[in-house]
């Protein structure tokens, strides 16, 4: 007979044991919220097919204090979402070359949040110079 | 002795199977210089204090990936890492995370080795050439598709450091998917559709969420994580290049 007993440890609680899966965890969590706000935006198409009426209602509704609230509160979580994003991507792709030299992880994650920076800058002189 | 002797603090989980219904803490003082590595404490204890502690070590130089264990809540090599840096406070040892403790230290990793095998961790060789031929030639190019993760020392710290693993262990995990991976991307090895059903398991790459911790306690810098999610996009591409281009039976 086998004197062997293996002992498995619980995995309760796992991902409070190491800062590394809090961080992973917040990553993931930010997902929901992000998810959230694209309902409001579909809210916002509803109620614009709905008609006028509809539409101003729902703008009424964004400018409320507690929406406003909300959607600071949606940002910082949409900006750490973007971060996390980019600081994941190197582990995604093919490593790169250029001039015969590996592209560093590091200069990947700035490269995207540069971009998505510029993107989002884009974004607001449109707006800005759309505005009614 | 040049300088003054200092003790540290060790606490070591320990299991003994025929008298232990579960782990428990034993508390050892250790003297030390800054020059002992987590091993090096272990083995004073061993010679020194209580014989009876078990624990795996071999080369002492972090390349044979024998001494993994858990420091301080982090996987780690216990040769690599040294006493000093935990003084005066202490620090914890225990057996590698995610596997069964088998005795103290010693972590069972049967899975782990069963899994190695299957993923065929060997050159498949793409044409067959006579010793006349001469050898397989490969540019520095192709050799740096696979060097990266031709590092691995099978330590099992990725699977420490992978919460998948250890909620469910039917996952093929990092450090075997980067293995796989470091076959498949070599310019001599033809075994890439053998290798590729592994791959496409849901124990395959699709049981990794991207925790990434794995890469971020690889003592050889293999990048376990880089090696699973690239298969991710192999293996999507797999499923639909069959309707295109369908399988030799």
């Amino acid at each position: 007979m086998s004197a062997r007993r293996p002992y498995m440890r619980p995995m309760r609680g796992w991902w409070r044991r190491d800062p590394f899966f809090v961080r992973y965890m917040i990553r993931e969590a930010t997902a929901l919220i992000v998810a959230a706000y694209a309902l409001v935006l579909l809210a916002g198409v509803l109620c614009l097919a709905q008609g006028e009426a509809a539409w101003n209602g729902w703008l009424t509704q964004l400018r409320s204090p507690v929406s406003i609230v909300l959607h600071v509160l949606m940002l910082a979580v949409m900006i750490y979402h973007t971060y996390s994003w980019f600081e994941i991507m190197p582990k995604t792709m093919p490593a790169l070359f250029v001039g015969g030299k590996r592209v560093t992880a590091t200069t990947i994650t700035m490269s995207g949040l540069a971009a998505a920076v510029a993107a989002a800058a884009a974004l607001l002189a449109l707006a800005w110079m759309l505005r009614p | 002795m040049a300088e003054a002797e200092k003790i540290i603090e060790i606490e070591v989980l320990r299991y003994r199977p025929e008298q232990d219904a579960a782990p428990v803490a034993q508390r050892y003082r250790v003297p030390f210089t800054d020059d002992m590595s987590v091993l090096q404490g272990l083995q004073y204890i061993k010679d020194h204090i209580d014989g009876t502690l078990s624990f795996r070590w071999s080369c002492r130089m972090a390349i044979c990936g024998s001494c993994g264990m858990m420091i301080d809540g982090k996987p780690r090599l216990s040769c690599k890492t040294f006493l000093r840096e935990f003084h005066p406070a202490g620090l914890r040892v225990e057996a590698l995370a995610h596997f069964p403790i088998e005795r103290d230290l010693v972590a069972g990793v049967d899975d782990f080795i069963v899994k190695l095998e299957s993923i065929k961790p060997y050159l498949i060789p793409k044409e067959s050439r006579s010793l006349e031929q001469g050898e397989y030639l490969q540019t520095p190019h192709e050799l740096e598709q696979y060097e990266q993760f031709s590092s691995c020392i099978n330590c099992m710290l990725c699977y420490a450091a992978c919460p998948q693993y250890g909620l469910d262990s039917k996952f093929t995990g990092p450090g075997v998917l980067a293995l796989l991976h470091r076959y498949n991307v070599d310019s001599r090895d033809g075994g890439r559709e053998q290798r590729m059903q592994l791959v496409n398991a849901e124990e395959g790459v699709w049981s990794c969420t991207a925790v990434g911790y794995c890469s971020e306690v690889c003592p050889k810098a293999v990048d376990p994580a880089n090696a699973v999610n690239l298969n991710k996009v192999n293996s999507a591409k797999d499923y639909f290049l069959r309707f295109v281009r369908p399988r030799k039976p």
